[in-house]
């Protein structure tokens, strides 16, 4: 099936409005005849239930948690991009636009990355009218806050916490539609297949997380909004619920997977301290913007400190390697979230590392402490100042601007980052990649929907800090509730959809026949065990930087790690009752075919762009030498995979990327 | 580490349960708590035993799904965490583990440590909420201003992350700290004031109907809170209830 | 507004108007109590005005009693519905960790002060109303004592050291009650908690100063009389 877009013509800027004035409507009388099941309550699916509920749908929302506020947008802390222009420092819809297609190193879709920009001003001012408390200022007017990689103050927060925030509004609004009857919440269910009837998505098959009972439910279009699937490493920044179940399952029927190896590593988190590490904690960008980054000098140092015989304040300041300024001595500490995350990786392959797993460099704020206090001591008009003296005034500073930070690190880390360098390592933290839609957010299945992180999106092949959260909103405020109207202005004479069809029968079928094989393979291995090495795979040959051996290494070790799970797996309990086992069962088996996928579209992706970083397109001499090579020539489309039986199997179509309102640039950050 | 855990089972809500034992060994102390139950899980699982269910999700402190009574308190022993960011380090070797669910009447349990709290669900659709249509027609964000004070507070309110340590903890199983924080995060600010006085009485009545207890201001639920949400919040309730109700 | 006393915090207010209430009392009755100490004129005196009294005896000793009444009433009401707001308990609970002894346990306190209540009542209150409503004598005069008899009659009952230990683990218990729920009280009413800390000094005193006053009173009258 050949791929259309449906991306309106007409100038950028009047596509999203014109496309809107001529978009099919469903008369309010008729909204009241027609189901959606939207799958996950994120901000994507909470506020897309929400929206599509009080235009007059009758919306099922399925939630593996036991409530929808727990889904794991709420763990974003930085904050929400939009082009409010409110600070007067120049920024417009353009300009949020632009950032985000350079950002996602230009393979995304312009013509979505503009509307998003576009309605993403719309989305404060829906939040401040739900109750959401962003930080302001003393005039009691909306505080704003800059995100790396841009010029420009955008980025809204509450607190440390604007993912809860935001989470929150959506799920007060849900709340208010659960109350009128508008919404019917599922929680603790979990989707485990769609149902297609006549080529479109009719219902879902779900598993009652408590009873373990299989439920039909049927509706005129289903909304996947289930979010990234990075979890595929095992360790990652994602919630340990967060899977790629949905998404693979309507992969599976008919929906093409889109750039599966965009994924974001993200370099400011807090290192592994054993095997027994179960998930990674992210610790926010904005970091960087005060700490230094370094390494020693000397691998008998690293040796050292990786023993414990050493401490890093013994080290002095000539034998400290700080590579991201000697590296990149333009943009130093502030390198993107890739780059930095690549070259904490190269030392730390090295031998460089400063921890017990060699796995980590430092992010010092010594350097930022004794400025501050400097700068502190000429405020206060300090002559002579003690050294203890600049010290405290400096930490006061540092405190008040990442307190919360530092002592989440002691928390976990149980050191003091105002007295020893805190440790830092890579850790994976969103996908960029995801299911192929159109304009509509429509996937290559009829009234099938994908909405959020969920879908390959606005991003590209790098995501912009505070983005995500402006995405999932737009998505299912703002612009699902439009498009699904053209849809379904065709349904409104086709009643209930009946739940009692072959169709439904067949997959309630192939699902309990899967979950009756893990419950019934009397295996000798958790499910965890293959997840864990699932993850290893993945981290060392599907990693931050990535070779055509490597990844065909890759392909090879995940196929024979699957038909291994689906011989050996054990999985203890009864299919009726709750199961934590064998939930992750089903949802580890998934992951094991989507690694597949994601090392095949890794393998097919010569070239480095954003997140994806391939050994072999580097630049080969200049001052560039040895940064990642961008390919337009060649690769600059989407990469849509069809499923066809096995992941290795599945066929490639490309949706050319076109760009006509930006040039396109090769990164530098020298 | 080598510990003993004494842990609730049962298998369903219908289930009796009872407190068994268990021996955990090599425990890191830089382990968190829901890591060295994984440990134990692993050990059941190879064993061809039940693993023990618990709630857990973002282990970083901010989903609210995480529950369990460590040694007699919410989350454990620490301050200021929930269970996924309690660690090891709280305990010594050779230590025995008493973990159970969070109790209260309101708050049944499903199966082991799991506890049902959609009684919190329908506390906030009686009322948690700002009627306002999510179509972006709004007025623009700046157009009220709020003060700094007022929206930080209702900031402090609002970072309540529903977990229910509050009833567990609280001698008298009272949600009014989970309600008191909702109610307070509206009601500081402007745009909650038009369904104020409904609001309050509403999920006022939702909490006495799913029989959580009573407030007896013993301040339990404010020490165990892993967000820090301050006992003011009841005494706002308190006030916005007997306003909207003379 | 009864639908507000319906409500949870409707009762758990009040609660607090009836402890606010019995704790104006107490300290009335408490500067009532330390004139004996002072003089023992004045104290008859008072007791006299305050035993007939038309407003007092006829108005405020109903609604007295009714403050007490109600107060233990709703104290068991709530301890019973609080009870079963949990019909499990924990195996191990370590409410130290979070609270207070006083405030985990008013309850107890409270009954201890109910017992204390019974006891005063057949010490005073009974006689008081057997002298004055059965027998009809409004006097405040007794066979063979010159002048007013209260304070005679309170020194005799200080006599017996039975009574008076009985007495002043009762007031020790009052303290222990006042101790939580004096500020509670505050609490329960929407007092800001911002003040907490203040209310928590002013309520400390008031809890330890009052019935630390009524113990003083007893031992003096048994080891002066």
């Amino acid at each position: 099936m050949a791929l259309n877009s449906k991306i309106p013509e007409g100038p950028i800027k009047d596509k999203w409005t014109d496309y809107k004035n001529h978009i099919n409507l469903v008369n309010p009388a008729n909204k009241r005849h027609i189901d959606i099941i939207v799958v996950g309550t994120g901000l994507a699916g909470g506020s897309a239930a929400a929206t599509l509920a009080e235009l007059g749908y009758n919306v099922k929302a399925f939630a593996y948690q036991d409530s929808p506020r727990r889904a794991h947008s709420i763990a974003a802390q930085g904050g929400i991009n939009a082009a409010k222009n409110y600070m007067g420092d120049g920024d417009s819809t353009y300009r949020l636009f632009y950032d985000t297609v350079k950002g996602g190193d230009y393979r995304s879709r312009e013509a979505n990355v503009y509307r998003l920009a576009e309605v993403s001003a719309n989305i404060i001012d829906q939040c401040v009218a739900q109750g959401v408390p962003f930080a302001r200022d003393y005039g009691g007017l909306l505080d704003n806050r800059s995100f790396g990689g841009v010029l420009v103050s955008r980025t809204f927060y509450a607190k440390g916490q604007t993912g809860q925030q935001l989470l929150l509004g959506a799920y007060s609004a849900m709340n208010r539609q659960i109350a009128r009857g508008k919404i019917e919440m599922f929680n603790r269910h979990e989707m485990l297949d769609v149902v297609k009837v006549n080529g479109k998505a009719r219902g879902i098959i779900a598993r009652n997380l408590v009873t373990g009972e299989i439920e039909r439910h049927s509706a005129h279009a289903v909304v996947i909004a289930t979010g990234g699937y990075g979890n595929v490493y095992y360790l990652s920044t994602n919630a340990m619920g967060s899977n790629v179940t949905a998404a693979w399952k309507i992969h599976k029927k008919g929906a093409y997977f889109a750039n599966p190896c965009f994924t974001q590593i993200h370099p400011t988190c807090i290192p592994r301290s054993g095997d027994y590490q179960s998930k990674l904690t992210l610790m926010s960008e904005s970091l960087r913007n005060d700490g230094r980054i370094w390494v020693p000098k000397n691998i008998e140092d690293a040796k050292a400190l990786q023993q414990r015989k050493m401490k890093p304040t013994d080290i002095s300041e000539e034998n400290r390697d700080y590579f991201l300024e000697r590296r990149y001595p333009a943009f130093g500490n502030l390198v993107p979230r890739d780059v930095a995350s690549r070259a904490a990786k190269e030392r730390c392959d090295a031998g460089f590392g400063v921890n017990a797993t060699g796995e980590a460099v430092y992010l010092d704020f010594a350097a930022a402490i004794e400025r501050y206090g400097k700068t502190q001591a000429k405020v206060q008009n300090l002559e002579n100042p003690s050294k203890e003296k600049i010290y405290d005034l400096g930490k006061a500073i540092v405190e008040e601007k990442y307190g919360n930070l530092f002592q989440m690190y002691e928390k976990i880390v149980d050191e003091d980052p105002y007295k020893t360098p805190m440790m830092i390592y890579p850790a994976t933290h969103y996908t960029m990649g995801g299911i192929w839609v159109d304009y509509n957010l429509m996937t290559t299945v009829d009234g099938l929907y994908c909405i959020g992180e969920a879908n390959f999106s606005e991003h590209g092949a790098n995501r912009l800090g505070a983005s995500a959260l402006m995405q999932g909103l737009a998505d299912g405020y703002f612009v699902l509730p439009y498009t699904i109207g053209d849809y379904l202005a065709n349904e409104i004479r086709t009643g209930k959809i009946p739940t009692n069809t072959p169709e439904f029968d067949e997959a309630e079928n192939e699902v309990k026949e899967r979950l009756n094989f893990f419950i019934n393979n009397k295996g000798e291995h958790s499910v965890d065990y293959y997840h864990k090495k699932l993850g290893k795979i993945m981290w060392d040959k599907v990693g931050m930087s990535r070779n055509e051996k490597g990844l065909t290494e890759a392909m090879a070790e995940i196929k024979e790690l699957r038909e291994d799970f689906w011989k050996n797996v054990k999985v203890p309990g009864k299919l009726d009752e709750m199961n934590p086992e064998l939930e992750k069962a089903g949802r580890v088996a998934d992951f094991l075919e989507l690694g597949e996928l994601f090392a095949k579209d890794a393998l097919m992706r010569n070239e480095s762009c954003g997140g994806h970083f391939r050994e072999e397109s580097v630049e080969l001499d200049g001052e560039q030498k040895g940064e990642a090579k961008r390919n337009d020539a060649e690769y600059a489309f989407v990469a849509a995979w069809e499923y066809k039986g096995e992941p290795s199997a599945a066929i490639l179509h490309k949706e050319k990327l076109e760009f006509k309102d930006i040039e396109l640039k090769q990164r530098s950050y020298k | 580490m080598n510990l003993t855990l004494k842990i609730w089972r049962q298998e369903d809500s219908k289930a009796k349960g009872r407190m068994v034992d268990y021996k955990v060994t090599e425990i890191s102390e830089h382990m968190s708590f829901l890591e060295m139950m994984d440990v134990l899980n692993e050990q059941l699982v190879n064993k061809g035993e039940d693993p023990v269910a618990f709630d857990h999700d973002c282990r970083e402190g901010i989903c609210g799904m995480c529950s369990m009574y460590i040694n007699g308190e919410a989350h454990g022993p620490d301050r200021g965490v929930t269970t996924c960011q309690l660690h090891m380090r709280m305990f010594k070797d050779g230590d025995t583990i008493t973990i159970e669910p969070f109790r209260a009447t309101a708050f049944p349990v499903i199966k082991d440590l799991v506890v049902d709290r959609s009684s919190f669900e329908r506390i906030q659709q009686a009322g948690g909420y700002i009627s306002v249509n999510t179509s972006g027609n709004t007025q623009d964000a700046n157009s009220i201003p709020i003060s700094k004070h007022a929206a930080d507070e209702a900031m402090d309110a609002a970072m309540c992350i529903g977990c229910g340590a509050c009833v567990a903890s609280c001698k008298n199983s009272s949600a009014m700290l989970f309600v008191g924080a909702k109610v307070s995060q509206y009601a500081l600010l402007p745009q909650g004031q038009v369904e104020a006085a409904d609001r309050v009485r509403n999920m006022v009545a939702q909490m006495d109907l799913e029989g959580f207890g009573n407030c007896t201001n013993t301040g339990a639920c404010e020490i165990e809170c892993p967000k820090g949400i301050s006992l003011e919040n009841i005494a706002r309730m308190n006030r916005e209830l007997m306003k909207a109700s003379v | 507004m009864s639908g507000f006393f319906k409500s949870s915090i409707g009762r758990k207010v009040a609660m607090a108007l009836s402890a606010f209430f019995l704790m104006f009392f107490l300290l009335q009755h408490f500067a009532i109590n330390i004139l004996s100490v002072f003089s023992e004129t004045t104290f008859n005196e008072v007791s006299h005005f305050m035993g007939t009294n038309f407003l007092v005896q006829f108005v405020l000793q109903p609604v007295l009693i009714f403050g007490v009444v109600f107060h233990f009433v709703m104290g068991f009401v709530l301890e019973i519905k609080n009870k079963n707001a949990r019909q499990i308990a924990y195996v191990k609970n370590n409410g130290a960790a979070n609270s207070t002894w006083m405030s985990r346990n008013m309850i107890y306190s409270g009954l201890a002060i109910l017992a204390f209540i019974v006891l005063h009542f057949i010490d005073f209150w009974f006689p008081e109303i057997n002298t004055k409503y059965i027998q009809g004598d409004w006097t405040g005069m007794h066979d063979g004592i010159e002048g007013y008899r209260y304070f005679h009659e309170l020194q005799e009952k200080f006599v017996n050291p039975i009574r008076v230990v009985a007495y002043v683990v009762a007031f020790i218990f009052l303290s222990l009650h006042l101790m939580h729920g004096f500020a509670s009280a505050f609490q329960s009413v929407g007092g800001s908690t911002i003040r907490k800390k203040r209310l928590q000094s002013i309520g400390k005193a008031y809890s330890i100063l009052i019935p630390l006053g009524f113990i003083f009173i007893a031992l003096y009258h048994h080891f002066n009389h």
